[in-house]
């Protein structure tokens, strides 16, 4: 077995890998953010969409961090729960606040580049509707987490459910080749070349790398934060035993 | 060279971007507030012996 990197399984070396770490993806990710939106921003309306093509440079970015977050989620999830790794669990933890933020998103910008292009606010169609759920975990995640008061049994409770809604993501991915949706298919990447023209295209993809940063950076503060509350909790515990 | 132009479509662009800033700005802020008010939990209950 390929041992894990030690600043992903030793808090100690983590909490030094992080402290740098995350405000250089912070950095990162204003600087790509900036950069997109300059180039966005500087092309021509669509032919098709007219300038409602603005709202895809910050929809395609959170569509993708929705799904990549939870993968992140579950991927913690599993190492927390096989290997019983604390700092995996707080990763699993801290990912669920910032997936469901990014997921608010993408239901968000979509509709309001729905209502102008499709006529249409919401329809259940299964892109949309795997996305709600995909939601809906999220929330439940936290919610279950939130409930138990026996933070180890609330952690496996956790992990499982991580696991077992990680299901969902291939649901979103192939949706729309699964049934006929409103909701196009692949277009930033697909066989045969993107379906955006490059004035489109590279503005999206720094866009996408600019959110991606962002939450690299979120999510290490986040960890952070979580194993500041652990130690917290232990210290509070040893004193309330002195 | 930028144009801040939507033409007849502002209303969902504007509100798109809108909703997107304030939704990151309550992420960072969120998870900023979250570390640091555990770190100073921490650093009180351990009267300034603080690991980094």
């Amino acid at each position: 077995m390929i041992p894990a990197p030690a600043f992903l399984t030793n808090p100690e070396r983590f909490m030094a890998f992080s402290r740098w770490a995350a405000p250089m993806f912070g950095a990162i990710a204003v600087i790509l953010g900036l950069a997109g939106l300059w180039l966005g921003w500087s092309a021509p309306p669509d032919y098709q969409q007219s300038w409602t093509v603005r709202i895809l440079f910050i929809h395609i970015p959170t569509a993708w961090l929705s799904e990549f977050a939870y993968a992140c989620l579950a991927s913690a999830s599993l190492l927390s729960l096989v290997w019983r790794q604390l700092l995996a669990d707080a990763a699993a933890q801290a990912a669920a606040p910032l997936g469901a933020g990014f997921t608010l998103l993408t239901l968000a910008t979509g509709s309001l580049w729905g209502r102008p292009e499709w006529g249409t606010w919401w329809v259940w169609d299964a892109r949309l509707t795997s996305e709600l759920i995909l939601f809906l975990i999220y929330l439940g995640y936290m919610a279950l987490r939130a409930s138990m008061d026996d933070e180890i049994k609330g952690a496996r409770a956790a992990a499982i459910l991580g696991l077992v809604g990680a299901l969902i993501l291939p649901i979103i991915h192939y949706s729309v080749y699964w049934w006929n949706t409103l909701h196009q298919g692949a277009s930033v990447f697909r066989s045969g070349g993107s379906a955006l023209a490059p004035v489109f295209f590279w503005p999206v993809i720094l866009m996408v790398l600019a959110y991606t940063s962002a939450f690299g950076s979120l999510w290490l503060v986040r960890i952070r934060g979580e194993v500041w509350r652990r130690r917290a909790d232990a210290a509070a515990l040893r004193a309330a035993r002195a | 060279m930028i144009h801040l132009e939507t033409g007849k479509y502002a209303f969902y662009v504007w509100t798109a971007y809108g909703v997107s800033a304030a939704v990151m700005a309550v992420m960072v802020a969120g998870a900023l507030a979250h570390a640091r008010r555990w770190k100073a939990k921490f650093e009180a209950l351990n009267q300034g012996q603080v690991r980094k």
